[in-house]
């Protein structure tokens, strides 16, 4: 999954300063090698705005994965069959190993996992917004497939050309794990909306609910995304915002009508001379209060996190002293 | 069917089932990230052999939702909360040292269909059996916490130790036509494995106590009603319905 | 205070004949534990036949800055190419 861009609009971009301190010759080679659509990897020379944007968007990516086995995680326990319960269970898996690959990589830049993981706990670093609402039926585990995972399949497809070599190689790997999320979503959809009355509900219901959330994670429109700019020079985005958004919409609308389901928005409407379909506006005061932290579950997972990652401190300082009595005893013999 | 076979089938898969869904209750929760990984990829070993063993006795998917407590035959172990992750791996210990010794047995069985699950079974929970003996010397010889936590979750744990190798009236024929396995001649090979890890995780072998039983006949904890109402709410809720 | 547990590049062998190739990294406290979350990381969609872990602070790798001087000499050796060399048309199988 995927992680938008979070950055308060009212916060201006600040790089520019930034990049003034560095070396000009360093900098005019940098951009030339990433204009060329050249890898940069860990021991390269990096100007520090590149190394911080990375590490953030990175974290940030990591987070969402986290953070995001909670929602789906909530229903493993209750799927209702043993092979939705096994595909769930490897489903919310892969977020995890997902989650893993992107701190490694971040930590390629000089920040511990466990700098991050304190930053998510203490409020300072972001996750995507799409986490902080609820899984309230089990139609829901097929709206986070088809429409979460499908949004997040766009954004990262991109980003495994994406500049910084370890992350891009992360994506590799992750999309091609992630290829099977979107199916088994629109599957459980599919099965709901040709189910009895209730099961019908239930699909449409979550729809209602996932469709407006999912084209916010794309983030904020381009002319309010401050640092897209510089982020696509980068090339640590390779699409804006809106772009990604109308493919999305694109794509998704004729799904909704194959298995009879309606997308929430009076607006929509296909738009031939666009070749595109033209779609109403998005809520961005309810994208930000979410982003503020006041999406209904936002403090749940928060909880969630910060529970785990406590209770199982005494698990690893056990590892941890273990393996050195361990050394201890190796070299006493 | 034979009775007394699907029976049977429904004792080991309702063993791996009612650990795998422990187990999954882990997922996103772990103490790190790597451990999110492994328990749920035992929990997946558990619930694929789950299907396996359950197909052999009926329809899985009835058997897994539409059963009640009376009507569940797993051992009282695999039910026990997780609790800390030290009375986790402390059941995942006694039990997948069992297990594992049982699917070896099992994969000679005259039933073929029992065999082939076991022999590839076997393969997965020798890998689980790897890894709780390795987490119990960790926390046994970590630090005082770790130390405390592993004594009081072997201390719960040990009662349940003894219904794994109970033969009952259900199991006397299948053994003598060398279907099921003899639990009793596992007994000694499962004490002095686990005893080895016990002795590498500087541990006492907790002093036996009366062991509690019941599972294979539908004598159950408290918990497994909880458990079975979670996992069963929406075929339960929703009857008739395919998912 | 970094109480991470350390951490350790795993390299996987995807088939028998094949060298070991990177493929991320896992964090371990000790070395089987490496292994078991290697495993568990990487291998979980039938990707290895074998695994390595290292510790990653035992790497050494070479400094961007002297890329130069260890790579770029090698560019104008073209005579360890056999495309360097000038055959008769009309031999074959060399």
């Amino acid at each position: 999954m995927y992680t938008t861009e979070l950055e308060d609009k009212n916060k201006k971009p600040a790089p520019r300063e930034v990049l003034v301190a560095e070396d000009p010759a360093k900098l005019v080679a940098f951009e030339a090698r990433v204009a060329a659509d050249e890898f940069i990897e860990p021991k390269d020379w990096m100007p520090a705005a590149y190394r911080k944007t990375l590490v953030r968007q990175m974290s940030q990516h990591a987070h969402s994965e986290i953070v995001g086995m909670l929602p789906e995680g909530n229903w493993i326990t209750r799927a209702p069959s043993l092979r939705r319960k096994a595909v769930l269970l490897a489903k919310v898996q892969d977020e995890g190993g997902h989650g893993l690959y992107l701190y490694a990589a971040a930590e390629t830049l000089g920040t511990s996992r466990e700098e991050m993981i304190e930053a998510l706990h203490s409020g300072r670093a972001k996750y995507s917004t799409i986490f902080n609402y609820p899984t309230l039926t089990w139609a829901d585990i097929g709206a986070i497939g088809w429409l979460v995972d499908g949004a997040a399949i766009l954004n990262q497809v991109p980003l495994q050309r994406t500049s910084y070599g370890p992350y891009a190689r992360a994506m590799v790997k992750i999309c091609k794990e992630e290829s099977f999320h979107q199916r088994q979503g629109f599957e459980i959809m599919t099965v709901l909306a040709g189910g009895s009355p209730e099961q019908r509900r239930m699909a449409q219901d979550a729809l209602d609910r996932w469709w407006w959330p999912s084209l916010m994670m794309f983030g904020p429109p381009d002319d309010n995304s401050p640092n897209t700019a510089q982020s696509i020079r980068w090339r640590i985005k390779r699409e804006t915002n809106d772009e990604l958004r109308q493919k999305f919409v694109d794509v998704t609308v004729p799904q909704a009508d194959a298995i009879g389901l309606k997308v929430p928005d009076p607006k929509l409407a296909w738009n031939e001379a666009r070749g595109s379909y033209d779609f109403g506006p998005v809520d961005w005061e309810e994208f930000y209060a979410v982003v503020r932290g006041e999406g209904l579950v936002a403090k749940d997972r928060m909880k969630a996190r910060v529970a785990a990652w406590e209770d199982g401190a005494w698990v690893r300082e056990a590892a941890t002293a273990h393996a050195a009595k361990h050394v201890v005893k190796a070299a006493a013999e | 069917m034979d009775r007394a076979l699907s029976d049977y089938a429904m004792r080991l898969g309702d063993d791996s089932l009612i650990l795998g869904q422990r187990l999954s209750e882990w997922c996103g929760h772990a103490p790190m990230l790597e451990l999110d990984l492994s328990l749920a990829n035992i929990g997946l070993d558990l619930v694929g052999q789950a299907t396996h063993f359950l197909m052999l006795a009926g329809d899985a998917d009835r058997l897994a939702f539409h059963r009640d407590v009376l009507d569940f035959k797993n051992c009282l172990l695999v039910e026990q909360p997780n609790g800390d992750f030290a009375q986790t791996i402390a059941r995942q210990f006694l039990f997948s040292n069992w297990q594992e010794l049982q699917l070896r047995e099992l994969s000679g069985s005259a039933n073929e269909t029992l065999a082939s699950i076991a022999a590839k079974a076997v393969k997965e929970v020798s890998y689980h059996a790897r890894f709780a003996n390795e987490w119990v010397v960790r926390l046994g010889d970590g630090t005082d916490e770790s130390r405390a936590r592993m004594v009081q979750a072997l201390e719960w744990m040990w009662r349940f130790g003894d219904e794994l190798f109970d033969v009952d009236a259900q199991l006397d024929p299948l053994i003598a036509e060398r279907i099921a396995v003899d639990p009793r001649e596992l007994r000694a090979e499962w004490e002095a494995r686990v005893t080895k890890t016990l002795a590498q995780a500087t541990l006492d072998v907790p002093v036996p106590r009366r062991g509690a039983r019941g599972g294979r006949m539908g004598h159950h904890s408290e918990h497994l009603g909880h458990l079975l109402a979670t996992m069963q709410f929406l075929p339960r809720a929703y009857p008739g319905t395919v998912w | 205070m970094n109480n991470d547990w350390p951490l350790w590049e795993v390299f996987v062998r995807a088939k028998h004949g094949l060298s070991h190739k990177h493929a991320g990294s896992v964090h371990a406290a000790d070395a089987r534990m490496a292994l078991e979350s290697a495993r568990d990381t990487y291998t979980r969609r039938m990707e290895g036949v074998s695994l390595w872990v290292v510790p990653s602070a035992q790497i050494v790798a070479s400094d961007p800055g002297e890329a130069a001087a260890l790579f770029e000499p090698a560019a104008d050796k073209v005579y360890r190419h056999p495309t360097f060399y000038v055959i008769p048309e009309h031999v074959k199988n060399i």
